[in-house]
């Protein structure tokens, strides 16, 4: 029998319910099969709480890959939450960078005698096709890299989820150490990399994943790395289109100065745009959903003279790694006939897990100390809208605010206290817990846990519906453990330091819109199709523009990505009523469900956009029946950068399109 | 009880609030402590199937389909096993997007150049399986200078080849609607598990650019030597 402590009476109790339960739901007429297959019950007997199983809500269908059909570990919170390693640099002489030859400005396009002639290189090459002449970086020779990193991207067929031995190995793919060694495997997350501004760096990535038929079932070994927030070069952005093959390298440059820096703030950019929380991951065109879903993701973090990830000094933040500490959550399926990961390519609507991932592992714990941290919290796609709190699991109604100080990648003017915050595919918080705080809320025990609320049924966006705290269909992402008192040497967010002044806003030399709408199963932007081949519109460079967005629809939800440089949500409109703009029928009316602010408040400036949203941003969740209007500055470089919608399965189906910048060019289509 | 979701079987049983909060209890002999390590009593039975052929039983069904030239065949077996394929859906009285989609398609199939029966196999199953007879079928290719396979079979396999394909939505009355089916093109090499969409909608130079793209590039490039080997992709 199970032994049971006596200072484990409340989860004598707990278990007796668990019991209590089972002997309920099989007087109802569910047999232990069908509860185990439902995964609500482990073979042992045990009833699995929500903890274990979420959001089961879809359609049983017995054994597909499918919502509610995942195996579930036996426990949850019984492994650490991993904190990825950082990548270490590398000096100029490691064989990694004089691989082909040394980092240069135009790409390395010999062809590589031991690889069928490619090119030694994948930069350069546009769909697969070398473009003779192309991509050399912009810049280089103004701001030559101080840094260099390598990359290797591989397969690891061992990685574990869980450390329970019931659920297999997975087979993943994942950014490496750099390393040769074969012992060096991909890792999910990806190393975390991180910069300082004005330290130009470099880093190489080689394609070192195994066939296309070794690939267990999904993912693409065609790979374009995207370094998600930062503003880059179209030739370093790692766009949809610039994918590399097996066997070669791709070198990424990054000049490490802030937005303006070639135009309004010459030479270093403008101090407030500098970013803080970036991530990395794959974007090859039309399978960034599967090659995403296999592991290929990872946080980039960049620091400067006020963001220094020390807390001695600039803004006091909690210092990195120790207290700042970068959280992706994802959700996964499991495939109910061999416990592993499964991908559905045959879903184009948008796809939920059922077992849900922080840091690579399910449902983790994290050991805190009672004074402040600092988490930046990414959601790692490819289809869930989070709206995340803190909960206290034995009295799930107690209030429990913290801190918003960043949106995306930026900090906030100022911290911003809310009990919420919501967050889709690819956007990102850094929030403020002050453990000594939450203690003295959740009184004698010492665990609180980020839960998501917020109800969603299928890939297309979430319900209205948040759930109050503790409710079974909501699902418990990551559990603090709030150990002793240390020193906090960080700011207090409550005495309203300040970070960045958010960059003016100024009268628009265009203003375009793009609707975002389905045509006939196809995802359309303004009636048009995404293509490598087609550049939808030019922008003029260092011009300013607005871009309204708009969602004609009231039963699918879009988080829209713009690369290059950032924007601000200056007004988020319900236009309701016009639904399906080419049968005029009213699909899904899922009512309002904008995020209300989290606590945090709507803006008395810009109607519509939570407080925690007045800030700069690259992906805006277009809600259901919205117009949202952003405000752009194109500075710096030039070239073809996307636009495309980040639930990555509308992205790979093909919710995208290009644009170009360019200078002296007028372009003046309102609609492209 | 299949269509029984976890929420009302929650409900039915009383069960939410009781085992709200709680961690999952271990089995026999663990101590449930914080750090307690996972029982090894709950046991799936995880079976070693290879992921090639859970796509095959979950997407890709052998339904009996019959060609425009009234031909039996099976839609794994002989249409899809071993190859490149490119299939979408249409149905012969289509006036909005099939025609178009097809005209892109016939134009695609220029652009590949002969590859199309030879290695790259167009299929095109009608979503309209009552009234499109094989000779409907044959007048619209003919129609439309498509040389490829048209396809028609018994409603219900076409229903649930058409869902197994993930062409459906979850709304019944935008499923019902077969112009929603009818513009998304699927694109696959069924022995490399490698499976994408394109727009039909699209410019025919970007379709055809994806299709060659979708079946040469697995082909190009190696590691250690090792390439993807071609001996499974079943030509004509």
């Amino acid at each position: 029998m199970i032994s049971i402590s006596k200072r484990n009476g409340r989860r004598e109790r707990e278990y007796q319910q668990a019991l209590n339960n089972r002997l309920e739901l099989v007087k109802a007429g569910f047999t232990r099969r069908d509860l185990i297959k439902m995964g609500l019950m482990t073979g042992a007997g045990v009833l699995i709480p929500k903890v274990g199983l979420t959001h089961a809500y879809g359609a049983y269908h017995g054994d597909d890959c499918d919502l509610g059909n995942s195996p579930q570990p036996a426990q949850v919170f019984v492994d650490p939450m991993p904190i990825p390693p950082e990548l270490p640099s590398r000096p100029l002489s490691d064989p990694g960078l004089l691989f082909g030859a040394p980092p240069q400005i135009c790409p390395n396009n010999a062809p590589n005698p031991n690889n069928n002639n490619l090119p030694f290189e994948g930069r350069g090459q546009f769909n697969g096709l070398v473009r003779a002449g192309s991509d050399c970086f912009q810049f280089f020779n103004q701001y030559p890299p101080q840094k260099y990193f390598v990359e290797r991207i591989r397969s690891n067929p061992n990685f574990r989820i869980t450390s329970d031995t019931n659920i297999p190995a997975q087979l993943i793919w994942g950014y490496n150490l750099g390393g040769t060694l074969a012992t060096d495997v991909g890792t999910f997350p990806g190393p975390t990399i991180v910069s300082r501004y004005q330290e130009p760096w470099l880093i190489r990535r080689f394609n070192e994943l195994p066939t296309q038929s070794q690939n267990g079932g999904f993912g693409v070994p065609e790979m374009s790395t995207h370094l998600h927030n930062f503003h880059s070069a179209p030739e370093s952005d790692g766009g949809p289109c610039r994918w590399f093959f097996r066997g070669q390298y791709f070198d990424y440059y990054f000049t490490a100065q802030q937005a303006g820096f070639a135009s309004t703030h010459s030479p270093n950019g403008d101090i407030n745009e500098s970013l803080s929380t970036m991530w990395y991951h794959d974007h090859r065109i039309d399978h960034t959903a599967e090659n995403t879903y296999k592991g290929l993701e990872g946080f980039h973090l960049i620091f400067n003279q006020y963001d220094t990830g020390n807390e001695a000094t600039g803004f006091h933040l909690p210092t990195y790694p120790t207290y700042d500490i970068p959280i992706i959550l994802t959700d996964k399926l499991l495939d109910p006939s061999t416990g592993k990961i499964c991908f559905d390519t045959f879903n184009f609507k948008g796809l939920l897990g059922d077992v849900q991932l922080a840091n690579g592992i399910v449902q983790p714990y994290l050991n805190v100390n009672k004074r402040r941290y600092r988490f930046r919290v990414l959601n790692g796609g490819p289809s869930r809208f989070y709206e995340l709190f803190l909960t206290d699991p034995l009295s799930p109604s107690t209030v429990i605010p913290f801190w918003v100080i960043g949106n995306d990648g930026n900090l906030l003017p100022k911290p911003i206290q809310v009990t919420s915050f919501r967050l889709s595919v690819a956007e990102r918080y850094d929030i403020i817990i002050d453990f000594n705080q939450v203690k003295s809320l959740i009184g004698s025990h010492t665990k609180v846990r980020l839960e998501n609320r917020l109800e969603q049924k299928d890939g297309q966006g979430p319900e209205c519906n948040v759930f109050a705290g503790g409710d079974p269909e909501g699902t418990y992402c990551v559990e603090f453990r709030i150990g002793a008192a240390v020193a906090d040497g960080s700011v207090n967010p409550a005495t309203q330091p300040s970070f960045y002044t958010l960059p003016s806003v100024v009268a628009p030399r265009i203003t375009r819109n793009f609707n975002f709408d389905r045509d006939n199963g196809q995802w359309v932007i303004n009636d048009k199709f995404a293509n490598c081949n087609e550049i939808r519109f030019t922008v003029t460079q260092n011009s300013v523009e607005n871009w309204v967005i708009i969602n004609p629809r009231d039963d699918w939800q879009h988080p829209i990505h713009i690369h290059m440089e950032e924007h601000q949500i200056l007004s988020r409109v319900n236009s309701g009523g016009r639904h399906d703009s080419h049968s005029g029928d009213r699909y899904g009316d899922r009512g309002d469900c904008n995020f209300g602010g989290g606590g945090g408040g709507i803006s008395t400036t810009r109607p519509g956009v939570p407080n925690v949203e007045v800030s700069r941003k690259d992906v805006t969740r277009l809600q259901f029946d919205e117009d949202a209007t952003l405000f752009f500055r194109f500075r710096d470089f030039q070239g073809d950068y996307p636009m495309h919608c980040h639930n990555t399965v509308h992205e790979d189906h093909a919710m995208m399109l290009l644009f170009d910048v360019r200078p002296g060019v007028i372009d003046n289509d309102t609609e492209p | 009880m299949a269509k029984m979701t976890r929420r009302k079987l929650l409900a039915a049983a009383g069960a939410t609030t009781a085992v709200a909060g709680t961690t999952a209890l271990a089995g026999t002999g663990n101590v449930f402590g914080q750090e307690a390590t996972p029982a090894s009593k709950h046991r799936y039975n995880f079976k070693d199937i290879s992921p090639r052929e859970l796509i095959h039983r979950r997407h890709l069904p052998n339904v009996d389909l019959i060609t425009q030239e009234g031909k039996k065949v099976r839609f794994y077996d002989d249409l899809v096993k071993d190859r490149r394929v490119v299939i979408q859906f249409m149905f012969a009285r289509c006036e909005e997007v099939c025609p178009v989609i097809t005209h892109h398609l016939a134009e695609v199939q220029k652009m590949l150049n002969g590859r199309v029966g030879r290695d790259i196999f167009f299929y095109s199953i009608t979503l309209s399986p009552e009234e499109d007879t094989p000779k409907d079928l044959q007048a619209f290719a003919k129609m439309h200078g498509a040389g490829w396979t048209f396809l028609t079979g018994k409603p219900d396999d076409i229903l649930r080849l058409r869902k197994s394909l993930g062409f459906f939505y979850n709304n019944p009355k935008e499923d019902a609607n077969r112009n929603n089916h009818s513009g998304m093109i699927l694109v696959g090499t069924e022995p490399l598990m490698r499976w994408a969409m394109c727009q039909g909608g699209a410019d025919p130079e970007w379709i055809a650019t994806v299709i060659r793209t979708e079946a040469d590039s697995p082909f190009i490039g190696s590691v250690g030597g090792v390439t993807q080997a071609d001996p499974t992709v079943r030509k004509k």
